[in-house]
């Protein structure tokens, strides 16, 4: 255990991730998106090596990457703000990669042993789409929720005017935007259920 | 889609998100958990009949020593488990612990006993009720600590779900302890200590397949 939090220390971008991902949680937007896209390059690479060893493709790859993107998001609360940020994230990534195989059926001893360091490795920056779509998605998330993200994530309106255009509390807002968020995490994963 | 407008999305209106509330659902759920598993000893069995067949506090606090202590290293590796990337792996070793010391005393209060009282010591006079009544006590425990780990992202699955069963399982034996007119601690290192770890063991059964996320 030592030795890979020692490994992830030394090679990672630890207190820069740490630092986005706390002016995140206290709202900052800019910060939050920096850091969504610094992981999106970790986790592509962590998972296109993952998948490579399994026989499965790029696209794939990209599914798991929004996957664990989209998680790592509306989990953002169950992080420790005392405690390292790279091991919370490698957890998230690692824990969507055996669900991964679990729903498709892949034994667990197929796979390699693998170890964090190799998230860290390195910035693999290719452009594939992934096969979800989120329109098609958001259609099936329950109306409210659904206008909620359209005004707030979408059309990036704020709390406030997207409480006046659909006549709802502020908080009944925020809570309808999460909510929304956590229905697509679920649908996005069920979609990968084969 | 391109992963990039999922950023954007998910990069608008950033909420801000507190990150000490888990904690608190935990204990709500022990709260419940634990008034729920009285209430049923209460209203099923009922407390244990008065000072006239015996009572003596001092094995009520034996039991709830083993219990408790059950309750409270299990619900420190929740809070641990239930968060992505932490595993409570030295706090795991406590956790037998209890087990451990229960059976020993247990051996030892039978090897210094006398062989004519084993079986008293071991089956007790209700066996049966403690074999029943543990496990079911357990029920509305371990409902509502999966309902607190389900608030969180937990990892381990099966070691969460064992975990909080047996968090659950210490809880139903504290709610059956004030019933509980067996005193010996053979009778506790056997029926506590097995239903209790019996409870971890269904726990953990059932842990990948209601926690999933």
């Amino acid at each position: 255990m030592l030795v890979l939090y020692e490994l992830m220390d030394i090679r990672s971008s630890e207190p820069e991730l740490r630092e986005l991902m706390i002016a995140g949680l206290d709202s900052d937007a800019a910060a939050h998106r920096a850091l969504l896209e610094r992981l999106s390059g970790q986790l592509r690479a962590y998972f296109n090596g993952q998948l490579n060893r399994i026989g499965r493709g790029p696209v794939e790859a990209e599914d798991l990457v929004q996957e664990a993107l989209i998680a790592i998001h509306t989990n953002r609360h169950t992080y420790d703000r005392s405690q390292l940020f790279t091991p919370w994230v490698y957890a998230i990534a690692r824990y969507k990669f055996l669900d991964y195989l679990r729903r498709t059926r892949t034994s667990a001893s197929d796979v390699p042993i693998d170890d964090a360091s190799e998230m860290q490795a390195h910035n693999d920056n290719s452009r594939v789409e992934s096969s979800l779509d989120l329109n098609k998605l958001l259609a099936e998330i329950p109306p409210k929720a659904r206008q909620a993200i359209q005004y707030v994530k979408l059309a990036g309106l704020s709390v406030s005017e997207a409480a006046a255009r659909s006549g709802m509390s502020e908080s009944a807002v925020k809570v309808s935007v999460h909510r929304g968020l956590k229905a697509l995490a679920r649908l996005i994963r069920n979609e990968k259920q084969s | 889609m391109k992963t990039n407008q999922l950023i954007d999305m998910l990069s608008t209106n950033v909420e801000h998100v507190r990150t000490g509330r888990l904690k608190q659902k935990l204990v709500w759920a022990l709260i419940v958990g634990g008034a729920a598993a009285f209430c049923l000893m209460l209203t099923t069995v009922g407390l244990r009949t008065g000072v006239a067949d015996g009572f003596r506090p001092g094995s009520l606090a034996l039991k709830l020593l083993f219990t408790l202590s059950l309750v409270g290293v299990g619900s420190a590796l929740l809070v641990r488990l239930m968060r992505p990337g932490q595993v409570g792996q030295k706090l795991l070793a406590f956790v037998f612990l209890p087990f451990f010391i229960v059976v020993c005393a247990g051996v030892a209060s039978l090897v210094f006993g006398q062989p004519m009282a084993w079986g008293h010591m071991i089956f007790g006079m209700q066996w049966a009720t403690c074999l029943l009544c543990i496990p079911l006590f357990a029920v509305v425990p371990f409902a509502a600590l999966i309902w607190a780990l389900r608030k969180g992202a937990p990892t381990n699955l099966t070691r969460a779900g064992a975990v909080a069963g047996l968090v659950a399982g210490a809880l139903g034996a504290t709610a059956y302890a004030f019933h509980c007119p067996d005193d010996s601690v053979p009778f506790i290192a056997i029926w506590y200590g097995t239903l209790v770890a019996l409870c971890g063991v269904i726990g953990a059964m059932f842990g990948p397949r209601l926690l999933r996320w």
